[in-house]
């Protein structure tokens, strides 16, 4: 009997990892073919590089029109963390208002909250757009920025009610007695205990700003401007004529930044979208 | 509330106003006040040059009557919507059930089917999805092995959306991490109780996981229906960003974007984004409204 458990046991892991490694393929291919050289890419079958080489590092870093992918990096980490400063702040202060505080006309203003969440982006986007051109800010940072710091992304604030909400009260009402305002037992009591809720909004806030595409590509047209997103698809011509091994290096490069805020914050992560379904 | 004396209920109002000043703000100027400028902006013609022309309802009655592209665009995402969302929680769910069951190294196998989510929306991803689907490229060598040829997935209109389909039931990783919580919170005993009875696999998937796990499948059906209606880098990205070939990566969005910033006609892409609110929001309401014949709550039930 134990033997024939062990047998599923192992017939299930050998099944599960199996699958696993048809998951991981597209992303391995991606990463060991920008190693190879070039006239191995797409004619060899073998997922281990023959020989070697870091040749398309090197040249996919020069970029575009004299612009080098340094300079995407460090535009998309100015956008992203801008926006993930924005979201915090807005958002934290929103969600306290909402959980811990009375005032006039609060539930309406929370069921437009809870309403704005499932809003499709492109209801707002035609306006937006003739506004942020009649401002001039087109090919600005600004559009992607300033509705994080405007808490614009609803989620988070509804994340952060949830978790503040957690907090027992009796906390803010010995602050009072002593003597705290409002905005004191903010920083001081909901903001320390809310970092579990304010690191999974970073996280998330990051990677999406990260891999934006759509509004970066409708906001930023100049290549100084650009980020690794609009890079990497400048680099890519669908009518065949790419150069490959630089595109799939910098796509891979691409990636990295995402993957190690998953692996170093995995918990907070998984966690995250486990309790608040976020993504 | 009425305990609050005058002064101090009138503190916290303005405290409070001070807080949601920021978000406040946002709601007038990027949300609420853009969302009735874009439905005047669908009742006109505007080319971002000249100032808007009062059209009425033209732009709607072009649209439904006129527009093919519209009619295709729809019809596509309807079946991307359909086929992709019930695929992608069907796997999210057979894997999270897969690994519930007090599998050694858990933490290992979440991160590796979970990395397709993390990874699968950036442009680097649809740009190797699109070589692996090219017409020589990793899926039709595969295929080659067993004698079958495979058609040119990206090239050929009728397949094309296939490879978007697959694109996106590969990112079944988040779905998969809500189910495990799921899974996790379903009592043991009441398999047990089951066992004791002498029900099968199936009866107790059927009778305790499924409506056990009603809530959280309403959850995420609901996220990802929304999320799918309004994909976009992979249609702009796996097609040639025009939604070819022969209209067969034109998803809704992306003609909406077409409209609006390639031909700049942005009265037209007005009244498309409109026409898309209301249909996410009928298809919201009517999963919210079929969801208490489906949705069980177990004990709070009476409750509610």
């Amino acid at each position: 009997m134990p033997l024939k458990r062990r047998l599923v046991q192992a017939g299930r892991h050998a099944a599960i990892i199996l699958f696993g490694m048809l998951m991981l393929y597209p992303v391995l291919w991606l990463i060991l073919s920008s190693f190879k050289p070039n006239h191995l890419i797409f004619t060899s079958s073998s997922l281990i590089p023959t020989s070697f080489t870091l040749d398309h590092f090197v040249n996919g870093w020069k970029g575009l029109q004299g612009v080098s992918f340094g300079r995407f990096f460090g535009n998309s980490a100015l956008i992203s963390v801008m926006s993930v400063l924005g979201n915090v702040i807005s958002c934290s202060l929103a969600a306290y208002a909402f959980s811990r505080l009375k005032f006039k006309f609060k539930g309406l203003w929370f069921s437009i909250m809870l309403v704005t969440i499932m809003l499709p982006y492109h209801v707002t986007l035609v306006p937006q757009y003739i506004l942020y051109n009649e401002l001039h800010w087109i090919n600005t940072y600004f559009p992607l920025i300033l509705p994080k710091w405007l808490a614009q992304d609803s989620f988070f604030i509804l994340l952060m009610v949830q978790f503040i909400r957690g907090i027992p009260r009796e906390l803010d009402e010995s602050a009072t007695i002593d003597g705290c305002g409002q905005s004191q037992i903010f920083f001081r009591i909901v903001v320390p205990l809310l970092v579990p809720a304010l690191i999974t909004t970073a996280i998330f806030t990051f990677i999406w700003s990260w891999d934006d595409f759509f509004s970066q590509m409708i906001y930023l047209s100049k290549i100084d401007l650009f980020t690794v997103q609009l890079g990497i698809r400048s680099l890519f011509d669908p009518s065949g004529q790419s150069d490959w091994g630089a595109l799939l290096a910098m796509s891979t490069l691409s990636l990295l930044p995402v993957t190690i805020i998953f692996l170093v914050f995995q918990r907070y992560f998984l966690e995250g979208i486990a309790t608040t379904g976020l993504k | 509330m009425k305990k609050l004396s005058k002064p101090l209920y009138g503190q916290q109002n303005m405290t409070a106003y001070l807080f949601l000043l920021p978000w406040l703000i946002g709601l007038f100027c990027l949300t609420l006040g853009p969302m009735v400028a874009s439905l005047y902006l669908s009742l006109t013609k505007f080319n971002l040059l000249s100032s808007p022309t009062w059209t009425g309802l033209s732009n709607y009655v072009q649209i439904f009557t006129e527009d093919d592209t519209f009619r295709r665009s729809l019809g596509l995402t309807f079946y991307y919507v359909f086929l992709s969302v019930p695929l992608r929680l069907a796997f999210a769910l057979l894997v999270a059930m897969a690994l519930n069951k007090g599998i050694r190294g858990l933490g290992l196998y979440r991160t590796v089917y979970y990395i397709p989510s993390l990874l699968g929306g950036s442009v680097a991803i649809a740009i190797v999805w699109r070589q692996i689907f090219e017409g020589s490229g990793l899926v039709n060598q595969f295929l080659s092995w067993f004698g079958i040829t495979g058609p040119a997935w990206i090239a050929h209109p009728d397949y094309v959306v296939y490879t978007i389909v697959t694109l996106s039931v590969w990112q079944f990783g988040s779905a998969m991490v809500i189910f495990l919580a799921g899974l996790k919170q379903i009592p043991a005993d009441l398999y047990e109780a089951s066992d004791v009875d002498g029900a099968g696999k199936l009866r107790q998937f059927f009778g305790i996981t499924l409506p056990m796990l009603s809530p959280v499948i309403f959850f995420n059906l609901i996220m990802s229906m929304i999320n799918s209606f309004q994909a976009f880098t992979p249609a702009y990205v796996i097609g040639d960003g025009r939604g070819g070939p022969l209209d067969a990566t034109m998803f809704y969005t992306l003609y909406l974007y077409l409209k609006g910033f390639s031909f700049f006609d942005m009265g037209y892409a007005s009244a498309l984004a409109w026409i898309m609110l209301v249909i996410i929001g009928v298809f919201t309401a009517i999963v919210f409204l079929t969801s208490k014949f489906w949705v069980f709550y177990g004990d709070n039930q009476e409750g509610r």
